[in-house]
């Protein structure tokens, strides 16, 4: 690669990609961080422009795929976009909810080349994990899978989706991943955007419940070491300092949605004024390097003057652009999660209007609003 | 840096790879790495010595793995042998080997 990004440092390929080959999902979680505007079947990209996509995506640096979604069981053709590629040299990732897997699935995944299942887990106990979800049945169906996933000799991951009703089970989530012999959790607290943006009202913890899982999480870490990898993701509103968002707009990661639109994150189509470019339309390495979408925020030359002059700015890149235009209006403005923000005071209203332990109803994901 | 005790690795253990860990040369960024769920841990030449030492067909000790490399590179034993259990206890603390 020899394309240049606006701090003049060579632009390196991204190390992942995430593939979001469907946005069907049998599931109707309130948290997904999927776009209200869901890609229809119809509209999905075919099995051969999808192979095209991660032979380009090996050439050019790639390291790592993750089909995502939706729900990317539900496409017929995994199997053959898993040899594919694995074929090419990628390291295959599954983010599944597992409703739809059975071991004979996953042991035809496995000779694919699958390396690694991380499985969506909504709660600890069932009839809870199916009020998030909206999917009756669930729960001891992802338990199932799991169990099979490391019976084959697979890499699991659970991924504990935690909001206000199960962040006090943050232990229970831990001694599950155990249970299972899970190598690796995540602890992902929910982030806002999506669905989870219009239910934030419904999920936000408040301040207290998440400083005690905060103190259970380090507790933990110790006894964990060298057994469980883990994966944290704080939930920013109450913090001082954003995240990092994708690493960085366009440094390590890149996106491709169900009808083929290249994104620097998966919200990146809440901003508007940006014009994504297709896989369909482009090679992907001339997308990474030149796409008006990731030229926009890539680098520091696009920042506030205040963010320009401070020594975080390679740091956290200016936290979250989605988040920026969520919050402020403006996907221009330092992330409001940064108390240097002149937009840092809205956080204290938000998380005191929608932080909360409440049952609220759940706006559930849908195809039609 | 020390690893913690229950990191250590004696001579007698037999380590492999994690589930979902692989060895991958990339030439892209001419390197070796190990990768795993979402992870990528860049290998220099010792670590990528000692991953193919300690993991490879048949399977051997740690004791077996630490002459074979004191052999190739000719060197004293006992300084192969802190370098190995130095890699393989931070490894292991980091989810990419198991015992």
């Amino acid at each position: 690669m020899t394309a240049h990004c606006s701090t003049g440092t060579v632009l390196e390929p991204p190390l992942a990609i995430l593939a979001e080959l469907t946005h069907r999902c049998p599931l109707r979680c309130a948290y997904c961080s999927n776009p209200l505007q869901l890609d229809p079947a119809s509209r999905e990209l075919d099995t051969a422009t999808w192979c095209r996509v991660l032979d380009q995506a090996a050439d050019m640096g790639v390291i790592q795929v993750h089909f995502s979604g939706g729900e990317p069981t539900a496409r017929k053709d995994l199997e053959t976009l898993v040899a594919h590629a694995t074929g090419a040299g990628l390291y295959v990732n599954l983010i599944t909810s597992a409703v739809l897997l059975d071991r004979a699935r996953l042991e035809r995944l496995r000779n694919a080349g699958l390396q690694h299942v991380q499985i969506g887990f909504q709660d600890t106990v069932a009839d809870k994990a199916e009020l998030i979800s909206g999917f009756p049945g669930g729960h001891p169906k992802k338990l199932e899978v799991a169990r099979d996933v490391t019976d084959l000799g697979l890499a699991l991951t659970v991924n504990a989706i935690v909001q206000r009703h199960n962040i006090d089970r943050v232990d229970d989530f831990i001694d599950l991943a155990l249970g299972l012999r899970a190598g690796r959790i995540e602890i992902a607290n929910v982030q806002y955007y999506g669905w989870a943006l219009k239910n934030r009202g419904a999920l936000m913890p408040t301040h207290e419940q998440l400083i005690r899982m905060d103190e259970r999480v380090r507790a933990r870490l110790p006894e964990l070491k060298g057994r469980l990898v883990v994966d944290y993701v704080v939930p920013d509103y109450y913090g001082k300092r954003p995240k990092a968002c994708m690493g960085g707009w366009g440094r390590k990661f890149l996106n491709i949605n169900p009808s083929g639109a290249v994104l620097p994150c998966h919200a990146a189509e809440t901003i508007p004024g940006l014009t994504f470019d297709r896989v369909t339309e482009r090679p992907l390495a001339d997308i990474w390097a030149n796409s008006a979408a990731f030229q926009r925020y890539r680098g520091t030359d696009w920042m506030p003057a205040r963010c320009r002059s401070c020594d975080q700015k390679e740091v956290d890149w200016g936290g979250c652009r989605c988040q920026a235009m969520a919050l402020t209006g403006n996907a221009d403005n330092a992330d409001p999660v940064c108390d240097l923000s002149e937009h840092h005071g809205l956080l204290a209203g938000i998380t005191s209007a929608d932080g909360g332990t409440a049952e609220v109803p759940f706006t559930y994901r849908s195809f039609s609003l | 840096m020390t690893a913690p005790q229950e990191m250590s690795v004696g001579e007698d253990d037999r380590v492999r790879l994690a589930p979902g860990v692989m060895l991958r040369q990339d030439r892209v960024r001419n390197h070796w790495q190990l990768l795993g769920p979402e992870r990528v841990l860049i290998l220099d030449e010792v670590a990528l010595e000692v991953v193919r030492a300690t993991t490879g067909q048949p399977p051997v000790t740690v004791a077996e793995a630490i002459d074979a490399l004191a052999a190739q590179f000719d060197a004293p034993r006992t300084e192969i042998a802190a370098d190995v259990r130095e890699v393989l206890a931070d490894m292991i603390a980091k989810g990419f080997l198991t015992r």
